[in-house]
């Protein structure tokens, strides 16, 4: 029999349709992964199993557990099934833990509330399960706290708190997005040792078409609420019979058309820098030490390049980027743009001009009382006169970037991720800048935006002569639109050299490392370019 | 957790220092000495003299300030000269009334206003919800002195269970004065209340769209575990923060329920000494209202660090 098994599911909210004739089986012991870009549905597909939706849901259809209905029972019916028979795990590791409450406690939790033990007996089994994902007594004993823990170690505790009851499916929820590589891949394969050891379902749920091709044994892709196409992961990759699959899988290997048009001009030299923060003292009167977060980082960026900054989170790349944006002051060393120094705080606004940032949330970087058109041309004010025809202007800029004139009459909210990232693009570009600073620009968007988005900056770099420097964890972004690339890891620069030869024959261990841990689609995997005609 | 209490115990020292430089600036700035609001208008200028000699008042300013901090850290806070006692003592009388008085009132509005707006918050957008936010909006809007006048109506006059005013003194028993300082505990604790339900409410119900209490519920937690065992904690920092100003309202500013009961409270001794000009008494009052202000926000970020163990490694 199969584990789970969604029939016809069907959901609206307040009237709008969000899910329709959703209809798949897993069985036990399989990774079943579920594919689509945000706003696809598969996040509200597992909320529906789970009986978590939101006010105003109406829900058609059925999803048996084992045979078992489950929309057909009841929210205190379904508090026994949470938990005990379902666990669930989510995006977020560092918001998906509660912050006053010991690590212990809460995976304890999950055994307490459904009386499966007392007290004393939960926490002993909270202490195996949290050996089992890997945090031993040693250096994580119960008494710890979720802010002592990193990203990836607290996405461990929510696997243990959700696999405590060893429950028959466990949903797992975007589980490695948030997380830099390295850990993507530890996480990943905890994930597959849990479901071969408990005999479990997974229902995986995430964006990345790499990630389910290493882990699903079946796989469905869905789009605006409908499942389009589904079956055997390496099948499906193969024949990729469904046309948005086909556009999927191509976006997620795009490749923008552009042509190096690097000089050797230095634009951006930065030699010797360093960047360390105060902590706080040991005693009253002990010594100050200090976190050094850039240590001794020097590079030249050359006009109309394209130069890549890849690391982990932690690494220092925010802090580099932010001094020579000279928002951070430097301990040592020195960041010079056109021949001039950057001094934090006292950029002119002449420099400040020459250099622009794109940042990586296309939500929270707007005013959202602002129209689109004061937005766009906020960086007017670093020339010493308003520039005359400001609205030309505007309307030139969102031109360039895709979008059209009368645009600018709109506010922030009426646009989507990808189209803000367009006007954040438009914003920079407005002051004729020589320098874009792109700091995880396309990191938060689907596939197939990203796309969009990667062959924009190539085009523009083409007609304008910009240089981009890209900062980015995603290795497969930094491949496909840098010339050169900075790998950094601790505040140091650890290699450095032109793209295709540092991932084509990586010389450190660590590149080595990144580079073996980032999720591919086996490369026998892909459908010949005939069969996409 | 001891780091962390000793660094806020350094800042509760740093304020007192602080605030004791300021008050007593201020009443040197003030045009006129306490001998001559003493002796008045008319008084001969060597009986001035002599009365400032025997006040201290002819010495530095710094000499003067450290006799007023010295003798206030032995107890000796000066001696009133409208009542010729020493201001310690009156400070003490009205002490017996204002503290209990205080926490009372402060009792009964945290008991009032969590479960209320926990409740409201559960219940969020029902007809309990629109009761309570209903309420408390009257609560907030009303001001203290006509409930205190409606209570009096209600439980003195007509119903006679309490008494409309008046303190009888400890020494008389305990229930007669738990009595006297029901009506205006009552009186000072409900639009208190109404606010810190309102606090409690918004509080919990921005803690509920956290992914924690999503984690929760994905464990089994039904909705009413999940806000006991989880928003409930969470929320609390803002309503510490509120309950802490509260307390040092309600300490002072209870002077207009304290007329409306002829209570002999703090309140009416510094506005008293205000109208009389009695600047020793002054003085001494707010460096007391300033000193207790200050303690409470100390017992408040105390109270912080054990609500959240984020800010336990803090210091």
């Amino acid at each position: 029999m199969s584990l789970l098994s969604v029939e016809n599911l069907s959901l609206s909210i307040h009237g709008t349709p969000i899910l329709e004739n959703v209809s798949f089986t897993m069985k036990a012991g399989e990774v079943f992964g579920l594919v689509g870009e945000s706003g696809s549905g598969k996040s509200l597909t597992s909320f529906s199993v789970m009986g978590l939706l939101p006010e105003g849901a109406k829900v058609s259809g059925a999803a048996k557990l084992q045979g078992h209905d489950l929309l057909a029972l009841t929210e205190s019916q379904m508090c026994h099934v949470r938990g005990r028979e379902i666990g669930m795990i989510f995006q977020e590791p560092m918001t998906a833990l509660n912050p006053v409450q010991s690590i212990g406690d809460q995976v304890a939790e999950t055994l307490v509330i459904h009386g499966a033990a007392t007290r004393a007996e939960a926490l002993r089994i909270a202490r195996d399960k949290l050996n089992r994902v890997g945090l031993t007594e040693d250096r994580f004993p119960l008494s710890r706290f979720p802010h002592e823990l990193s990203g990836g170690q607290r996405q461990r505790v929510c696997i243990a708190m959700a696999i405590a009851l060893r429950p028959k499916l466990l949903i797992a929820d975007e589980p490695t997005t948030a997380l830099d590589v390295t850990t993507q891949a530890q996480i990943l394969d905890l994930l597959k040792d849990l479901v071969a050891e408990e005999g479990m379902g997974l229902l995986l749920i995430t964006h990345d078409l790499a990630v389910v091709a290493g882990v699903a044994d079946e796989v469905a892709v869905m789009q605006q609420g409908r499942i389009v196409e589904q079956g055997p992961t390496e099948a499906l990759f193969r024949t990729r019979a469904h046309d948005y699959t086909r556009r999927l899988f191509a976006a997620s290997a795009h490749q923008p058309d552009r042509a190096a048009t690097a000089g050797t001009e230095p634009l951006l030299s930065v030699d010797g820098v360093r960047r360390s923060y105060a902590l706080p003292r040991a005693g009253f009167f002990g010594p100050q030490p200090r976190l050094e977060a850039v240590k001794g980082v020097s590079f030249t960026l050359h006009r109309g390049e394209s130069l890549g900054l890849v690391g982990e989170s932690g690494c220092g790349k925010s802090t580099l980027t932010r001094a020579i944006l000279g928002l951070e002051p430097i301990q040592g060393g020195s960041i010079t743009l056109c021949g001039e120094k950057i001094r934090a705080g006292a950029v002119p606004p002449a420099q400040r001009a020459r250099m622009q940032v794109v940042f990586q949330d296309p939500y929270g970087s707007f005013n959202p009382r602002h129209k689109v058109g004061r937005l766009v041309a906020e960086p007017f004010h670093l020339a010493p006169i308003p520039p005359a025809g400001q609205r030309d202007r505007v309307a030139a800029a969102l031109t360039e970037v895709g979008l059209k004139p009368s645009d600018a009459e709109k506010y922030i909210h009426e646009f989507s991720g990808g189209q803000r990232q367009r006007i954040a693009i438009a914003r920079a570009l407005i002051v004729r800048p020589e320098l874009i600073i792109l700091d995880e620009a396309v990191s938060a968007l689907d596939v197939r935006v990203r796309a969009q988005i990667l062959d924009l900056l190539a085009d523009l770099q083409g007609r304008l002569g910009l240089s981009y420097l890209f900062i980015s964890h995603d290795l497969h972004v930094v491949r496909a639109i840098t010339d050169r690339v900075l790998v950094m890891k601790s505040g140091e620069i650890v290699e450095q050299g032109l793209t295709g030869a540092v991932f084509s024959a990586p010389r450190h261990s660590y590149t080595r490392q990144l580079i073996a841990a980032t999720p591919v689609i086996p490369s026998d995997w892909t459908v010949s370019n005939d069969a996409l005609v | 957790m001891l780091r962390y209490a000793a660094s806020r115990l350094v800042s509760l020292i740093l304020s007192l220092v602080v605030a004791s430089l300021v008050i007593f600036a201020v009443l040197e700035i003030i045009p006129g000495d306490a001998a001559s609001f003493m002796l008045g208008m008319n008084a001969a200028p060597d009986t001035l003299a002599a009365l400032r000699e025997q006040l201290g008042l002819n010495g530095s300013l710094l000499s003067r300030y450290l006799v007023w901090v010295t003798g206030m850290l032995q107890g000796d806070f000066g001696t009133s000269y409208t009542y010729r006692t020493p201001v310690s003592e009156l400070i003490a009388a009205r002490m017996e009334v204002s503290v209990p008085l205080t926490l009372y009132a402060l009792v009964l509005s945290t008991a009032i206003a969590l479960p209320v707006g926990l409740l409201a918050a559960a219940r969020q957008g029902k007809a309990t919800d629109l009761a309570v936010m209903g309420t408390t909006q009257l609560g907030v809007a009303v001001p203290n002195f006509w409930f205190a006048m409606i209570l009096v109506l209600i439980f003195a006059v007509n119903l006679r269970w309490l008494p409309s005013g008046g303190f009888p003194g400890w020494e008389k028993g305990i229930w007669v004065n738990v009595k006297a300082l029901t009506l205006p505990a009552v009186a000072l604790a409900l639009p208190q209340a109404s606010i810190l339900a309102r606090v409690m409410r918004s509080s919990v119900l921005e803690t509920l769209t956290q992914d924690y209490v999503r984690t929760a519920r994905a464990k089994g937690l039904n909705r009413t575990q999940a806000v006991l065992r989880h928003a409930f904690r969470n929320a609390l920092i803002p309503v510490l923060t509120i309950l802490g100003l509260q307390f040092s309202f309600l300490l002072a500013g209870a002077i207009i329920i304290e007329n409306v009961f002829f209570l002999p409270g703090l309140g009416r001794l510094i506005f008293q000494g205000i109208t009389q000009r009695d600047l020793i008494v002054v003085k001494s009052v707010v460096m007391l209202l300033v000193g207790a202000v200050i303690l409470v926000n100390f017992l408040v970020d105390l109270a912080y660090a054990l609500v959240d163990p984020r800010l336990r490694r803090r210091a």
